[in-house]
C-alpha cells in the first residue's frame, strides 16, 4: 500500500529530471527545496498534467502513468486559481462530485457537509471574489473532501498567506489527513511547515530527490552539504 | 498537454483561410499567365501614373495626420481637467467607428460646393484636396489618441521633476515629450500609412476622375467597367507588393492593425496652468474639435432634413436593410467561428495562427475580391456567388479585430482553466457550458458587434460583386449619390450611421462591463 515512482524522467528546457521516490500510504510527505529544482513537476507528473519521457508511477500497485488526470487517485491544490471564478463556492465543490453538475440530495447533503468542515458554512453563495486567499485554499480543500482520492498533492497551496493563517490551513490540511488517512504529498518553501505537519520529509535538488528520512531525522543531517547550503546552517 | 498536433477545428479553419487566399491568389496568377502577351499595353504610363498618385495621397494624408495630431495631443495632454474633455476624446474616437461613404457625405457637408465652408482659389473638393480632407478626419483624431496614450504614460515622478526643476516648455518637449513621440511616430504613421493605402470609398467617391484614381479603385474600375482583366489582375499584384513591402517596413514598429488604446484617468501634467499655456491649448483643442463635429453636425441635420419616413417606407430600403443585416451576422458569425477554432487548444500561442488572423491585412480585400472575381469570371457566373464571397471577405477583414478580443480572453481562459478542468475530468459540451462559455460569452458578443459594424459598412467588396439581385445599405447608398439624389442619400447615411453605431456602442458597453 503505497505511491511508488521509479525511473521517472522528464525533460524541462535543457534540465534532465530523474525522479525515484517510494511513499507508504498513509503519510504526510513535505517535499522541499530550491525553485526551479523540479518540485512542481513532480506533481504535475504524479497528477498527469505532465507526461514524463520514461519510467513508472504506481500507486497500490497499480500502474496510473497511462490514466488521464481526472482518472487517477488524486486531488491536486494549485496555488492559485483552484476555483472557477464565475461560480460560486457550492458550485465549485459540486465539480468535484460531478463534473456535468448532475447531483442529486445525497450529493448535496455531502457538499454542504464538506463546506461546513472547512469552515465557510454560510459563504454557500459567495464567488471566489468574494472570498479572502485562505476562505478560496478552503474551498479547495472541501472540493478535495468531496472528490475522496485517496492521494493529495499540494503545490504550495498556503504560500501567500501570513504565518498564522497558514498554520491555521496546515492543521487543517493535518486533521483532514488524519480523519481521512489520505496520502499527502506536500511542496513548501518553509522548512517549518514539514516540522510541522510532515511525517517525512524529502530533499528535491536539480531535479533529483537525494534525501527522503523521517521529518525528525531529516532535520538532524548533518553531513549532507546541499541541504546544508539551503537550509542556511 | 504537450502534443504538438493541432485540434481538428483549428485544422480546419486554417485550411478555410488558405483555400480562400489560395484561389484569389490562382486566380491572379492564372489570369497574369495567360495574359502576359499584352504586358506592354498594361503597363503604360496611366498605371504609373495610378501607381505614383497613390503613393502620394497615402503619404500627404500620414504627415498632414500627424503633424496635425501632434499639437492636438499636446494640448490634451497639458489641459488634463476640463469639463468636456472625456466628451471630446470620445467624439475623438468616432469618425473610425463611421462607415467611409458616410463620412464622406459627412465631409462634403461640410467642404462640398453646397457645403458651409468653399475651398479657397476655387479648389474643387473632388480630387486630391477632397480625399486628403477626410483621410485627416479619419485619420488625425486616431492619432491624437495614439499620441496622448503614450503622453499618459509617461511617469508621473517625470512631471514632478520638471516643474521641481521649473523646465520651460522648449526643455520639457525636448527632454520628456520628443522621446515619446520618437517612439510613437513611426508606429502611428506606419498604420495610417497602411489605411490610406488601401483607402477605396473615398478615393472612388471623392477622386472624381482619372487624375486622382489609386490602385483599389483602379482595379474596381478595371472589372466593374472596362472588363479589361489583365490590367486588374496587374494592379492588383501591384498593391499586394505594396502592402506587403510596407508590413515588412512596419514590422519593426509592432502591430498595425488599428487599435484604439483605453484613455486611462491619470495624467500628473503640471505644466498646463499658466495663461499663456491654457489660451494657445484650448484654441488648438477648439479648432480641432470643429473640424471633427462640424462634419458630423452637417451629416445629421441634413440626414433629418431628408424625408425619413418615406425613405423607410422605400422597399428597396428594406431589402438594402434586409440584406446589409444577414451579410453582416453571418460575416460576424464566420469570422467568430474561424477565430474560436484557430485559438481552441493552443490558444493561439502559435506565431503561424496569429500570422494567418491577420493574412486580410497582407492581401487587401479588393485584391482578394478581384483574384476571385476573375476565376468565378472565367468559370461561372459572378453575381450569383456574390453573397458568399462577400461574407467570407468580410469575415477575414473582421478577423484581425476579433482575434484581438478572443485572443487574451481564450489565452486568459485556457491558462487558468485548464489543469483544474482536466484534474475534475470536466471534458467536451459540460466543459464548454460550465467553464468557457460563461466566461467567453462577453468577449464574444463584443467581437461580434464589432465585426458586424465593420461588415455593415463596407463597401468594397459589395461594389465589386454587387447587383441588383445582391445590394447593401452602403451599396444602395453609393448609387443614389451617383444619381445625385442628395436628400435621399443623407437620410440612407444616417441610417447607416446609426445602426453601426448602435453595433458599436453595444460592444464599447460590454467591454465597459467586461473589465470590472
Amino acid at each position: 500500500m503505497s505511491l511508488v515512482i521509479e525511473n521517472l524522467r522528464f525533460a524541462y528546457e535543457d534540465m534532465l529530471m530523474q525522479f525515484d521516490l517510494t511513499v507508504k500510504a498513509g503519510s504526510f510527505l513535505a517535499i522541499i527545496g530550491p525553485s526551479g529544482a523540479g518540485k512542481t513537476t513532480l506533481l504535475n507528473l504524479i497528477a498527469g498534467f505532465d507526461q514524463p519521457l520514461s519510467g513508472s508511477i504506481t500507486f497500490n500497485g497499480n500502474q496510473i502513468c497511462q490514466l488521464q488526470p481526472a482518472r487517477r487517485p488524486v486531488s491536486m491544490i494549485f496555488q492559485e486559481n483552484n476555483l472557477f471564478a464565475h461560480l460560486d463556492v457550492f458550485t465549485n465543490v459540486a465539480l468535484g462530485i460531478s463534473p456535468r453538475l448532475k447531483l442529486d440530495n445525497d450529493d448535496r447533503d455531502k457538499i454542504s457537509a464538506a463546506i461546513a468542515r472547512v469552515g465557510l458554512d454560510n459563504m454557500q453563495k459567495r464567488l471566489p471574489g468574494e472570498l479572502s486567499g485562505g476562505e478560496r485554499q478552503r474551498a479547495a480543500l472541501a472540493r478535495v473532501l468531496v472528490r475522496d482520492k485517496p492521494l493529495l498533492l499540494l503545490d504550495e497551496p498556503f504560500a501567500a498567506l501570513g504565518p498564522a493563517l497558514r498554520a491555521d490551513m496546515l492543521d487543517l490540511a493535518s486533521e483532514l489527513h488524519t480523519e481521512r488517512k489520505m496520502t499527502i504529498l506536500l511542496v513548501t518553501h518553509q522548512p517549518e511547515d514539514a516540522r510541522r505537519v510532515a511525517s517525512h520529509t524529502a530533499f528535491l535538488d536539480n531535479g533529483k530527490i537525494t534525501v527522503c528520512e523521517e521529518t525528525q531525522k531529516f532535520f538532524q543531517l548533518k553531513n549532507y552539504i546541499e541541504l546544508g547550503d539551503y537550509l542556511g546552517r | 498537454m504537450t502534443s504538438t498536433h493541432l485540434p481538428k477545428p483549428t485544422i480546419f479553419a486554417l485550411a478555410a483561410i488558405v483555400t480562400i487566399i489560395a484561389g484569389g491568389f490562382g486566380g491572379l496568377v492564372f489570369v497574369a499567365a495567360t495574359g502576359i502577351s499584352d504586358t506592354d499595353l498594361v503597363f503604360d504610363s496611366f498605371f504609373f501614373s495610378i501607381v505614383r498618385f497613390t503613393l502620394l495621397q497615402a503619404v500627404l494624408s500620414t504627415v498632414l495626420s500627424l503633424v496635425l495630431a501632434v499639437p492636438v495631443a499636446r494640448a490634451f495632454s497639458r489641459q488634463n481637467s476640463f469639463w468636456g474633455r472625456r466628451l471630446l476624446l470620445w467624439l475623438f474616437a468616432l469618425p473610425l467607428s463611421l462607415p467611409a461613404l458616410v463620412v464622406v457625405l459627412a465631409v462634403l457637408g461640410v467642404w462640398g460646393k453646397q457645403g458651409w465652408v468653399q475651398l479657397p482659389f476655387g479648389i474643387s473638393i473632388f480630387g486630391l484636396s477632397g480625399i486628403l480632407i477626410a483621410h485627416v478626419f479619419f485619420n488625425m483624431p486616431l492619432a491624437t489618441r495614439l499620441i496622448l496614450s503614450r503622453f499618459d504614460s509617461i511617469p508621473a515622478e517625470n512631471w514632478r521633476l520638471a516643474n521641481q526643476l521649473d523646465l520651460p516648455a522648449s526643455a520639457i518637449f525636448r527632454i520628456i515629450e520628443w522621446p515619446v513621440l520618437k517612439s510613437a511616430l513611426p508606429s502611428a504613421g506606419a498604420l495610417i500609412f497602411m489605411l490610406c493605402l488601401t483607402s477605396f470609398t473615398i478615393v472612388l467617391t471623392l477622386g472624381g476622375g482619372p487624375k486622382a484614381t489609386t490602385i483599389e479603385v483602379a482595379i474596381y474600375q478595371a472589372l466593374r467597367f472596362d472588363f479589361d482583366m489583365t490590367r486588374a489582375v496587374f494592379l492588383a499584384l501591384t498593391q499586394l507588393g505594396l502592402t506587403i513591402i510596407l508590413l515588412l517596413v512596419a514590422h519593426q514598429f509592432s502591430s498595425i492593425a488599428p487599435q484604439i488604446p483605453a484613455l486611462s484617468n491619470r495624467n500628473w501634467r503640471l505644466d498646463g496652468q499658466q495663461m499663456q499655456a491654457r489660451i494657445t491649448d484650448f484654441l488648438i483643442i477648439i479648432a480641432a474639435s470643429i473640424f471633427i463635429i462640424a462634419p458630423m453636425i452637417s451629416l445629421s441635420l441634413a440626414g433629418i432634413k431628408a424625408d425619413l419616413l418615406h425613405i423607410l417606407l422605400d422597399p428597396a430600403v428594406h431589402s438594402a436593410i434586409i440584406t446589409s443585416l444577414i451579410i453582416a451576422a453571418l460575416a460576424a458569425l464566420v469570422s467568430l467561428i474561424i477565430c474560436w477554432a484557430l485559438l481552441i487548444h493552443s490558444a493561439g500561442k502559435s506565431v503561424y495562427i496569429s500570422m494567418s488572423a491577420s493574412i486580410i491585412l497582407v492581401v487587401p480585400p479588393i485584391v482578394l475580391g478581384s483574384g476571385w472575381f476573375v476565376i468565378l469570371h472565367r468559370f461561372g457566373d459572378v453575381f450569383s456567388m456574390a453573397p458568399f464571397i462577400v461574407i467570407i471577405i468580410n469575415a477575414l477583414m473582421a478577423l484581425p479585430f476579433v482575434y484581438r478580443v478572443l485572443g487574451p480572453a481564450m489565452h486568459h481562459s485556457a491558462r487558468q482553466h485548464d489543469r483544474l478542468s482536466a484534474s475534475l475530468g470536466i471534458t467536451g459540451m459540460a466543459r464548454w457550458k460550465i467553464v468557457d462559455w460563461p466566461v467567453l460569452k462577453k468577449p464574444f458578443a463584443i467581437a461580434l458587434a464589432f465585426a458586424m459594424a465593420l461588415s455593415l459598412g463596407d463597401l468594397g467588396v459589395i461594389a465589386l460583386f454587387g447587383s441588383e439581385h445582391v445590394r447593401t445599405l452602403p451599396l444602395l447608398l453609393l448609387q443614389k449619390m451617383g444619381a445625385y439624389r442628395s436628400h435621399e442619400a443623407a437620410g440612407l447615411a444616417l441610417l447607416l450611421a446609426a445602426m453601426c453605431l448602435v453595433l458599436i456602442f453595444t460592444s464599447e458597453k460590454l467591454v465597459g462591463e467586461n473589465r470590472q
